[in-house]
């Protein structure tokens, strides 16, 4: 079997690195860092942290070398995926992509290019170090389900799943995986965008009763758009927010990082996201509106000359 | 009536820019904090630049019991100042005309828990920098809008007088027999503006009045300032000037008509200098109204919140939810 993973940040590395530990499979690394492509190449993917991993997949900047493949898993930050999927779809003519990616919106770009497409949430976390050497932070499971536009089929879902819980990466397949997407999406929207807004890390934010009271309102609105889209949550955001109090206390949360680094975020996937499904769905979303333009005007604020 | 000599409480730059101009036509007292400063001001002078070009001749002074001998006292420290500055003067006679300049609500209250004096209520729209102890530069020459407070013993007759004397100082200032219309709509303004700037970390830019995609921001200034327009509606007040207008205004001319160069409003810049902000008379007073008149307002309340919890001053009570 053949796999191709789009994007190798930290989570497309945890991928790519655990797949390729497996001698039955042959995984394939697109990412559009030549020092990384060739690191990896050259010494092979190394994790460190919550576990040692050392394996060998092959990298490559061009879309264009990358054979046919079984199964493509996209894990490239929101704003890239569109470029990203158009680079490789040839690769996925006859094969099933999977989304890894934070929020929502991103397995309906992917659709545009590829016949069958596979929705995913994961929870494991880690940083790129250097080169070839990524930092594993945080392990955690994964869930996929079909895409219901394009859908891939029952057996591809299983058949991932199978393959990626035996290389390490604990996953599993279900019917529909929209109510583990969407915990982890309200989650975020309340935690990142807030934690963006106010500077503060993870716990420390929710602790805070006033920035509390911002990321309850965040949550109330992502689960009314979840209940009218007819989504069964896996787990109340609002305990995984409870919980975020004493397991990431001072945890940055991956936008806050962004943020400090001036990087643009994935505000778009996140509040963004529930806004526009808000939308579909006739349910008002005006604190993560809110929150999703002011997190735009602090992206704007590093453009600008001041006197 | 005799105003004069004129106290200036506080040198900031609202201090600054009022006591340098009216020194020029009056007899003008400065009280300050430290007494360094008071001897820069009374051996350098005030020098004013930018939109006014002059050094004025102050007499600064530290010892409050020097107001007592001014018939009007302008008061220009911060909202958060105030209430310290004002409690030395509690022996100031009854019949001086205390002006109080801060932003937001509540100033009068604060100045009436210390004396019984006829108040002239003000909001300002100068601005500018203060670059030392004694040099303001002039920025925005807006006008300074005034009038009596009402349940207080000022008749429209004074204010005039005043308004006049600021005129002839080189300042702009227009006289409103009830303030609070102007009042409110500067409060619904600078809730929205300063609120979203403290947290975006944005100056003043157009795009706070853009709506074209959903994330603008123009939507949301819109929309807090919808919140305070029906506040003000439900305290009986006929705003003065339309708050979005004064947006648009804002950011389309003078030095903020490029998306490159934004004015800095002022409680950005408290959060900057890790200094308090008045968010708590600004948007804080807008959410109390709102609560007092049962008008929702939850993107405010929203943003009062975030920015309480940007302004490191309240620091003390992370944890303690």
């Amino acid at each position: 079997m053949k796999i191709g993973v789009i994007g190798s940040g930290a989570v497309g590395s945890l991928f790519a690195a655990h797949l390729a530990t497996l001698e039955d499979i042959d995984v394939w690394v697109y990412d559009v860092s030549e020092a990384h492509v060739a690191a990896i190449n050259k010494k092979g993917l190394r994790l460190t942290g919550v576990g040692e991993v050392h394996s060998h997949p092959t990298a490559t900047t061009s879309g264009r070398d990358l054979p046919a493949l079984d199964f493509g898993i996209v894990a490239t930050k929101g704003m890239h995926t569109r470029a990203a999927i158009e680079a490789t779809s040839h690769a996925f003519t006859d094969g099933a992509v999977c989304s890894v990616q934070n929020g929502v919106g991103n397995e309906e770009v992917i659709a545009e290019f590829v016949p069958r497409v596979i929705r995913g949430t994961t929870f494991p976390a880690g940083r790129v170090m250097s080169p070839g050497v990524v930092q594993w932070d945080t392990a955690g499971s994964t869930w996929i389900g079909p895409f219901e536009p394009k859908p891939a089929t029952g057996d591809e879902v299983e058949q991932l799943a199978e393959t990626l819980t035996r290389s390490g990466m604990e996953t599993s397949a279900l019917e529909d995986a929209r109510g583990a997407q969407w915990t982890k999406l309200i989650f975020n929207a309340a935690s990142n965008a807030l934690c963006s807004l106010t500077g503060l890390p993870h716990g420390r934010a929710a602790l805070n009763s006033d920035v509390r009271w911002v990321m309850d309102r965040v949550i109330e609105e992502g689960k009314a758009v979840a209940a009218a889209m007819g989504i069964e949550m896996e787990k109340d955001p609002a305990i995984l927010l409870e919980e975020s109090i004493e397991v990431a206390l001072d945890h940055k949360p991956s936008m806050l990082q962004d943020v400090l680094a001036r990087r643009p975020t994935e505000i778009d996937q996140l509040n963004g996201g529930v806004c526009r499904f808000g939308d579909e769905v006739g349910v008002a979303t005006p604190f993560n509106r809110s929150a999703w333009s002011l997190v735009r005007g602090l992206e704007a604020s590093w453009n600008l000359k001041e006197e | 009536m005799n105003l004069e000599p004129v106290a200036i409480v506080g040198a900031g730059t609202i201090g600054g820019l009022t006591a340098g101009h009216l020194a020029r036509v009056v007899d003008v007292t400065v009280l300050v904090r430290r007494a360094e400063h008071a001897e820069a001001l009374n051996s350098r002078g005030l020098r004013i630049s930018g939109k006014s070009d002059f050094t004025a001749e102050v007499r600064a002074t530290t010892d409050p019991a020097d107001v007592s001998k001014c018939g009007l006292v302008i008061l220009t420290p911060k909202a958060t100042q105030l209430d310290a500055a004002v409690a030395p003067l509690s022996d100031v006679p009854q019949n001086t005309v205390f002006m109080t300049m801060q932003n937001g609500l509540g100033a009068e209250e604060v100045v009436l828990r210390h004396g019984a004096w006829p108040i002239v209520s003000a909001v300002t729209f100068m601005s500018g920098t203060r670059h030392s102890d004694e040099h303001v530069e002039y920025e925005l020459d807006t006008a300074t809008w005034m009038g009596p407070f009402h349940g207080t013993d000022t008749d429209l007759a004074t204010v005039e007088t005043i308004g006049d004397m600021f005129r002839r100082a080189g300042l702009k200032a227009e006289v409103l027999p009830d303030l609070r219309p102007a009042q409110w709509s500067k409060l619904i303004f600078n809730s929205a503006v300063n609120g979203v700037a403290a947290i975006t970390d944005l100056g003043h830019t157009p795009l706070y009045a853009r709506r074209e995609r959903n994330s603008d921001l123009g939507y949301l200034v819109a929309d807090l300032m919808n919140e305070g327009k029906a506040v003000a509606k439900a305290a009986g007040v006929d705003l003065f000037e339309d708050p979005w207008e004064m947006n648009t205004e804002a950011v389309s001319h003078g030095q903020t008509d490029s998306e490159e160069y934004a004015h800095v409003p002022s409680m950005l810049a408290d959060i900057r200098a890790d200094r308090r902000t008045e968010v708590d008379f600004i948007i804080g007073s807008l959410v109390r109204e709102g609560d007092r008149t049962g008008v929702d307002v939850p993107l405010s309340r929203a943003l009062y919140r975030l920015v309480k919890a940007r302004d490191r001053s309240y620091d003390d009570r992370i944890g303690t939810s």
